[in-house]
């Protein structure tokens, strides 16, 4: 047991989940079952293995060229949404703010 | 109060650290084209990107790489090649994404500084340990609506606002190094035009950590963080009344709360915001929608090329070029637009020196009396430059200047259209003066005597005297010429 159940009510406070008891029970034995599995991909040898074709690697700062230039865009003004269509989809609002129930620090 | 300050600085040693968000000054947003306006209708710079809605994907901002790169040269940083985005989790709907994107293990820049000088006159660099990017949150609206009670409400404009997040060391040690510290990085800021750090509309914010420990130790004390710091003088309004409420109290014996505090100007004093310190545990983690920001060393390179001459520079050059006293530089460049206009005139000016003495005695001091700015002076400094070079080539007396300066004022004219039209008529006639020399001489036979024993300083009593017989409108320098000769007869 790597993930013990203080550790599952730590992480669902941190995600403001509240969850059940048995809901705690169930994701602890779900995270203990995917890092066990982690644990037997481990157990391979990939040292002789080209790592997948990934983006990080394209972009590091030796990569000769302005190869990094199209991620990123100038700073120019696009059309967004019209205030009714960005409120469209709120629960509530008064037309104007989106409006949520009061929010309290924690 | 100051002997119970006296006590606190004897006993305890202040240790203090600010941190700094300035909202970079791009036309867009940080991640999406929305406008970055302050002051529009609520919820109108909205699009898919800021509103955090599912699917859409942040593309970062050039430009606001380019003034977070170049603030980071500006504070002495030194500027990562690779600096890598990453999510923080936060649950406000003023972020509806849940997260802020902002940078964490690896940011844009480290390791800078900015130089105060201490109460003991010493320099002294505060050193910055990071400067990194980040996306601004919206404003929620807790008052001033029906039901405030139970609803909270969201503008989202201000969402992915860029920002640039500046954290110091924990190495001022009092409140007047703090401000300094403040001072010192807006006026960066604002010569790099990076940003307009206007503090109303929350384009420059502040929070202070401060904490206590006895001389001489070397661990240090628990902090508190002190919020709602609108101006540069409440944090250091902030920061005095802290130091001395934790020294209060560990001088009684007690311990300090580890604790966040709000400011309340209106009082003077901190009130406990928050104590329940939750353990800060954002789950930061790789912001898998960005690929890592690089800035290779020929960009940095091309934006340090850009930089323009910063305060701290242009002071020291002022002194030795135009002969101008520390404080005289300090005015002259207040403002860089401020600094580039004196320049531009003290170039062209028969004698600089005397150009920065009318600005900052004639100018100045009618500027304050009418609370007006230099902006919207009715003499502009061209028109400053003119009247300094009349009284350096004799032309105008300092009383005439003085007299044109209120006339201008008066009338809200240029110094050159009220010289044009109020141009004393000005004595140059020599046989006129002559005679005017004549009887102040033979009034003063006395001081003729003293001259002539060699105390050639006694010129000035009979430059005055013929000053005042003139009025004023005998031209100086046929005055100086014709009464060196008559009295050296």
């Amino acid at each position: 047991m790597k993930v013990t159940e203080k550790d599952v009510a730590y992480v669902a406070d941190l995600a403001n989940l509240e969850l059940t008891p048995g809901e705690s029970g169930r994701m602890a034995a779900d995270l203990n079952s995917i890092l066990d599995h982690m644990d037997k991909l481990n157990q391979l040898d990939t040292a002789g293995v080209e790592p997948m074709a990934e983006a990080v690697s394209a972009f590091s700062a030796s990569a000769a060229g302005d190869r990094f230039a199209y991620a990123q865009r100038a700073d120019e003004v696009h059309p967004g949404l019209d205030r009714a269509a960005a409120l469209a989809n709120a629960p509530d609002t008064d037309g104007i703010c989106f409006r949520v129930p009061k929010v309290i620090e924690r | 109060m100051a002997t119970a300050a006296n006590d606190v600085s004897t006993k305890y040693e202040a240790v203090i650290g600010l941190e700094v968000h300035v909202q970079l000054l791009t036309k867009t947003k940080i991640f999406c084209g929305c406008p970055n306006h302050f002051g529009s209708e609520p919820n109108s710079n909205v699009c898919p990107v800021c509103l955090g809605m599912p699917g859409a994907l942040p593309v970062l901002n050039q430009q606001a790489v380019e003034f977070a790169v170049k603030a980071s040269q500006a504070l002495n940083l030194v500027v990562n090649e690779t600096s890598i985005f990453a999510r923080k989790n936060y649950f406000y709907p003023d972020l509806p994404k849940g997260y802020q994107i902002s940078q964490f293990d690896k940011p844009l820049a480290e390791r800078g500084w900015i130089e105060v000088t201490t109460a003991e006159g010493a320099l002294k660099r505060i050193g910055i340990t990071r400067l990194h990017m980040e996306e601004d949150a919206g404003k929620s609206m807790h008052e001033g609506f029906a039901d405030s009670d139970a609803k909270t409400y969201v503008d989202l404009n201000r969402t992915g606002t860029p920002l640039a997040e500046i954290v110091s060391e924990p190495e001022i040690s009092t409140p007047d190094e703090a401000w300094q510290y403040l001072t010192k990085l807006r006026e960066i800021m604002l010569y790099t035009e990076v940003s307009d750090c206007n503090m109303e509309e929350g384009s420059l914010r502040c929070d202070a950590n401060v904490s206590l420990r006895p001389r001489g130790q070397k661990a240090l004390g628990t902090k508190v963080e002190v919020k709602n710091l609108n101006s540069f003088r409440f944090v250091k309004q902030a920061l005095e009344y802290e130091i001395e409420r934790q020294a209060e109290a560990l001088g009684e014996g007690g311990t300090i709360q580890q604790e966040t505090r709000l400011y309340n100007p209106g009082e003077g004093r901190t009130y406990t915001m928050r104590t329940k310190e939750r353990a800060h545990d954002y789950r930061y983690f790789p912001e898998p929608d960005l690929l890592p920001l690089i800035v290779t060393a020929e960009r940095q390179a091309a934006i340090r090329a850009t930089l323009p001459e910063l305060p701290e520079a242009k002071r020291a050059r002022l002194i030795a070029e135009y002969g101008l006293s520390a404080g005289d530089a300090a005015t002259l460049t207040a403002t860089r637009e401020r600094a580039d206009l004196f320049e531009t005139e003290a170039k062209l000016a028969k004698s600089p020196k005397r150009l920065a003495n009318i600005v900052l005695s004639e100018l100045q001091g009618r500027l304050k009396a009418a609370e007006i700015e230099l902006e919207d002076s009715p003499v502009t400094l061209a028109g400053a430059r003119l009247a300094a070079d009349l009284v350096e080539e004799g032309k105008i007396s300092s009383k005439i200047l003085k007299e044109l300066f209120d006339h201008a004022f008066e009338q809200k004219l240029d110094f050159p259209a009220i010289y044009e039209k109020e141009k004393p008529q000005q004595i140059t006639d020599s046989a006129e003066i002559e005679k005017m020399i004549d009887e102040v001489i033979a009034a003063s036979p006395k001081q003729v005597e003293q001259y002539k024993a060699g105390k050639t300083t006694m010129i000035g009593f009979f430059v005055g005297q013929i000053m005042k017989a003139s009025k004023g409108k005998a031209n100086p320098a046929v005055v100086n010429e014709i009464l060196v000769k008559k009295l050296s007869e």
